[in-house]
């Protein structure tokens, strides 16, 4: 109760708080550029280590250095 | 007029994930390449050593031969100047723009349901949060490894582990937080963060504990100064990314919400006519 008020009184006149984005409208977005953005991240992570969707090893030693540092196992 | 809030906001994500991904490119770069091609140069004086065995042994078939050409697999096709400039870059700018967008839209859904925040604030909390889920607590169990260090053979088995290791990390986080909003009411602001807040590292812990370990064992012999080097360089191209992101990000998002989150404030009278 006390934390409440405290937390109301700092807080509600300097910031305004927007109102929350209904989820239908963020869901599509989400969807499509989400499945997109996690197809990139395959090719920058995992392709041509694990399992490839192309022949070779171009992709990945393209993106060689980056894998490595950015933390996902390589080779 | 909700949706096209979102695709901007979508956009700037993205936007603010390249601009973060330059920064990290650069950390990549100078802090980076130095380790990585210091290991490089372990990984081929140990298969030097290893070629003349060999030979010696299969001096008939080539064995040494066959042994370089192993070893060199790694450089075919791409020049290492390549891969630690323009290779480099796509890998980290790539990243920095997909993970831009998914943050742009997790900011989407936490904006205005996760506390009394300013767009500004949100933006930060989400880098924040991203960086501890996506990142940092998948590279506590599976820290990234240098060339050299990793054995091939089990490279599906750790790959498996790892992209496993961020979407439990990535659950675990958003189990948290939906947690301490419903603890809230109850226990105030402060003591439901921190109540959620424990209860993500302990049940972290249990699945740290849980999870096998990593197979990726370090060779003996591998310098432990480099693999330091390299795994500080690692965290601080992630660290100095979701920093760049969440400030830039957060300076475009209050922008595109400034209007929004006023007309909200005035009593939503005159914002239809706007709109």
């Amino acid at each position: 109760m006390a934390e409440a008020v405290v937390s109301a009184a700092v807080s509600a006149p300097s910031v305004a708080v927007p109102a929350p984005l209904p989820v239908r409208a963020v869901l599509p977005w989400a969807f499509f550029v989400g499945l997109l953005a996690l197809i990139a991240l395959y090719f920058v992570g995992a392709e041509q280590g694990a399992t490839s969707v192309f022949a070779g090893t171009d992709v990945h030693e393209w993106v060689h250095d980056g894998r490595h540092l950015l933390g996902f196992p390589c080779h | 007029m909700h949706a096209s809030t979102v695709r901007s906001l979508l956009v700037r994500g993205m936007l603010a994930g390249l601009v973060a991904g330059l920064f990290a490119f650069a950390v990549a770069y100078v802090v980076g390449e130095p380790p990585v091609s210091g290991a490089i140069a372990v990984e081929e004086a140990k298969a030097a050593g290893e070629a003349p065995a060999g030979h010696g042994s299969h001096a008939d078939h080539g064995g040494g031969t066959v042994a370089v050409e192993a070893a060199g697999e790694e450089e075919e096709g791409v020049s290492r100047s390549a891969q630690s400039t323009f290779g480099l870059a796509t890998g980290v700018l790539v990243y920095g723009v997909a993970l831009g967008g998914i943050a742009s839209l997790a900011f989407s859904f936490a904006l205005g349901r996760v506390g009394r925040f300013s767009p500004r604030a949100t933006a930060a909390l989400t880098a924040a949060a991203a960086f501890t889920t996506v990142y940092l607590v998948p590279f506590l169990k599976y820290p990234a490894t240098p060339p050299a260090v990793g054995n091939p053979d089990t490279i599906g088995k750790r790959t498996t582990l790892f992209f496993l290791m961020i979407l439990l990390s990535v659950l675990l986080g958003i189990a948290a937080l939906i947690a301490g909003r419903r603890l809230a009411p109850r226990l105030g602001n402060w003591n439901a963060t921190l109540a959620a807040g424990a209860g993500f590292v302990v049940v972290t812990a249990v699945a740290f504990a849980v999870l096998p370990d990593n197979e990726d064992a370090v060779a003996t012999g591998f310098p432990a100064g480099l693999l330091w080097e390299f795994r500080l360089a690692s965290l601080a191209i992630q660290a100095v990314l979701w920093a760049v992101f969440g400030i830039v990000f957060g300076v475009l998002a209050q922008k595109t919400l400034a209007p929004r989150a006023a007309a909200d404030q005035e009593g939503r009278l005159g914002a239809p006519a706007a709109g």
